[in-house]
């Protein structure tokens, strides 16, 4: 690994997600916060500056009223999908600017049941295209994913392995929204929802809240009791012409690698750790495919490599590349402001040793994440013990 | 230019653009084609999203093979408008390629995974939806 790493995450903290009646997405934040708080030993008068953002939550830093007008600089995110990774960017750039020595990153979300509904108008497309019935996401999911299956011999069972290691994960997961396992035979009985994926090969638009607390290496003198996980890199990247995104009336002939290629590259050079140096993974799995792809794409396998990986048990927690150990999308829903920051909060419990009936075997020293979202965002970050 | 042709231009990148043209009674795909970069879009808009330069109007040809497809098995949300009032049917979608042009997406007249395969040939037809003409892609 290359040089000291700056930046410790000092401070995890979740509120559960799944559904919560009458409890706001901004409570939900505060709870993360000051549980994430507690975690580092911290007060929230300590904290320097804050990000927190979500999609349809409210403004993060409304949750003051709860905390504690201090008078820190707050800035709220607001960027789809990668609401949480923004986060974290600006907070880990703030703190390396040497302006701040502590600061603290919450996403939270709360969103409608059902399929997240858009309007063309918002995405610069035509009336027709929505009237038509093909501004739907999952159309998406399933298009790319048969084109996909096509091209690398991925047959239907990878699907279903995904998704029935994402529930046997989420029942040992406390705060996951799925905890009840299911097998391949009730994931692919369920009804096909976007060709060829079924119900339960689909995550769900949800709720929850994740907050980290962040410090300069020099900041943790003032901790001795924290358990740091060192935040080795973060990289946030959008779309370059010609990538094969959500919502495109036409592609061109020849598509160019997706966003999430850059974003993996740049966290694994910047950290100076190799993909195959990772211990514990979290890639995003809004569906099953979208596991299978995100894995390629990261570097942590080869390209129609994952039929293996899946038919040996390779990707499951005792194997050996634990992918999304606390369910990923499929078991805990889509919070958009809160899973990119969920995903950083698992691998940072299991570098720690703290993940209690999911843990990884064998103390895990490297950990990896990845978001992906509309319009062609993607966030990753490289941590270690 | 045609008056319909001049029409088109005028709302190219509009909500009121029509993706469809019937050319000697035979439906088309109306696209565009940069004239500095020779970039090809649909829809149709003013603009090339690669350079920036003027796009031209250019109707795609009325056949092209199936690149990639899925089906969308539930009622989508607004602003989804329903073929009738009768109960919602999956639909297929897909991507057309039109070789040596682009790839487009559209509503597939078959959504039976049987009746469908990477790669098999694909027509343009005209539908109409509501009073407006739009398009889907038939297998040939």
């Amino acid at each position: 690994m290359s040089a000291q790493p700056e930046i410790a995450i000092v401070g995890v903290g979740i509120h559960p997600f799944g559904r919560h009646d009458g409890v706001s997405a901004l409570a939900m934040g505060a709870h993360a916060v000051r549980a994430a708080l507690a975690d580092a030993g911290l007060a929230w008068p300590d904290i320097e500056f804050a990000y927190g953002g979500s999609e349809d939550g409210g403004n993060a830093d409304t949750m003051v009223a709860e905390l504690g007008p201090t008078g820190l600089p707050f800035v709220n995110v607001k960027n789809g999908c990668a609401t949480g990774g923004s986060s974290l960017v600006s907070a880990v750039t703030a703190l390396r600017s040497g302006a701040f020595d502590v600061g603290l990153v919450v996403g939270f979300d709360k969103h409608p049941r059902g399929a997240f509904q858009n309007d063309p108008a918002d995405w610069s497309l035509p009336a027709w295209y929505g009237e038509d019935g093909l501004m739907v996401t999952t159309q998406f999911f399933g298009a790319k994913l048969q084109r996909y299956m096509h091209d690398h011999a991925i047959p239907t069972r990878t699907l279903a392995q995904v998704a029935e290691k994402a529930y046997a994960n989420g029942s040992r997961t406390p705060h996951a929204w799925r905890r009840t396992p299911l097998s391949a035979a009730e994931i692919l009985g369920s009804p096909v929802l976007a060709h060829p994926l079924t119900k339960y090969m689909l995550c769900s638009p949800g709720e929850g809240a994740v907050a980290l607390v962040l410090c300069r290496r020099e900041y943790l003198e003032r901790l001795p009791d924290a358990r740091a996980v060192w935040l080795r890199s973060v990289a946030f990247r959008t779309r370059r012409a010609d990538t094969f995104e959500v919502f495109s009336p036409s592609l061109p002939l020849e598509l160019m690698p997706s966003p999430s290629v850059d974003a993996a590259r740049e966290a694994f050079e910047s950290a100076g750790v190799a993909p195959d140096e990772v211990d514990v993974a979290q890639v995003q799995d809004t569906e099953s495919g979208a596991e299978l792809i995100h894995l390629a794409e990261c570097g942590l396998c080869e390209h129609g490599e994952q039929v293996a990986l899946y038919d040996s048990g390779a990707t499951q927690i005792d194997g050996r590349l634990p992918v999304n150990t606390d369910g990923g999308c499929l078991a805990n829903g889509e919070p958009v402001g809160a899973s990119g920051l969920r995903q950083v909060y698992e691998v940072a419990v299991q570098l720690r040793g703290d993940a209690g009936d999911r843990q990884v075997p064998g103390e895990p020293q490297t950990g990896f994440t990845h978001v992906y979202g509309a319009p062609g965002v993607s966030a990753c970050t490289v941590l270690s013990r | 230019m045609g008056s319909r042709a001049r029409r088109d231009q005028a709302v190219a990148g509009s909500a009121d653009l029509t993706p469809v043209a019937l050319e000697g009674g035979e439906p088309r795909l109306v696209a565009g084609r940069c004239v500095e970069c020779s970039t090809h879009v649909f829809p149709l808009r003013g603009r090339c999203p690669s350079c920036g330069g003027d796009v031209e109007r250019e109707l795609l040809p009325a056949q092209g093979t199936l690149w990639t497809w899925t089906t969308q098995g539930f009622e989508p949300k607004p602003p989804y408008v329903a073929d009738d009032d009768g109960e919602f049917v999956p639909y297929g979608v897909g991507y057309v390629e039109f070789a040596g042009y682009l790839r487009v997406e559209g509503r597939l007249t078959e959504a039976d995974p049987e009746r469908l395969r990477i790669g098999m040939p694909m027509r343009v037809v005209a539908v109409t939806r509501g009073d407006r003409l739009t398009y889907a892609f038939a297998p040939e």
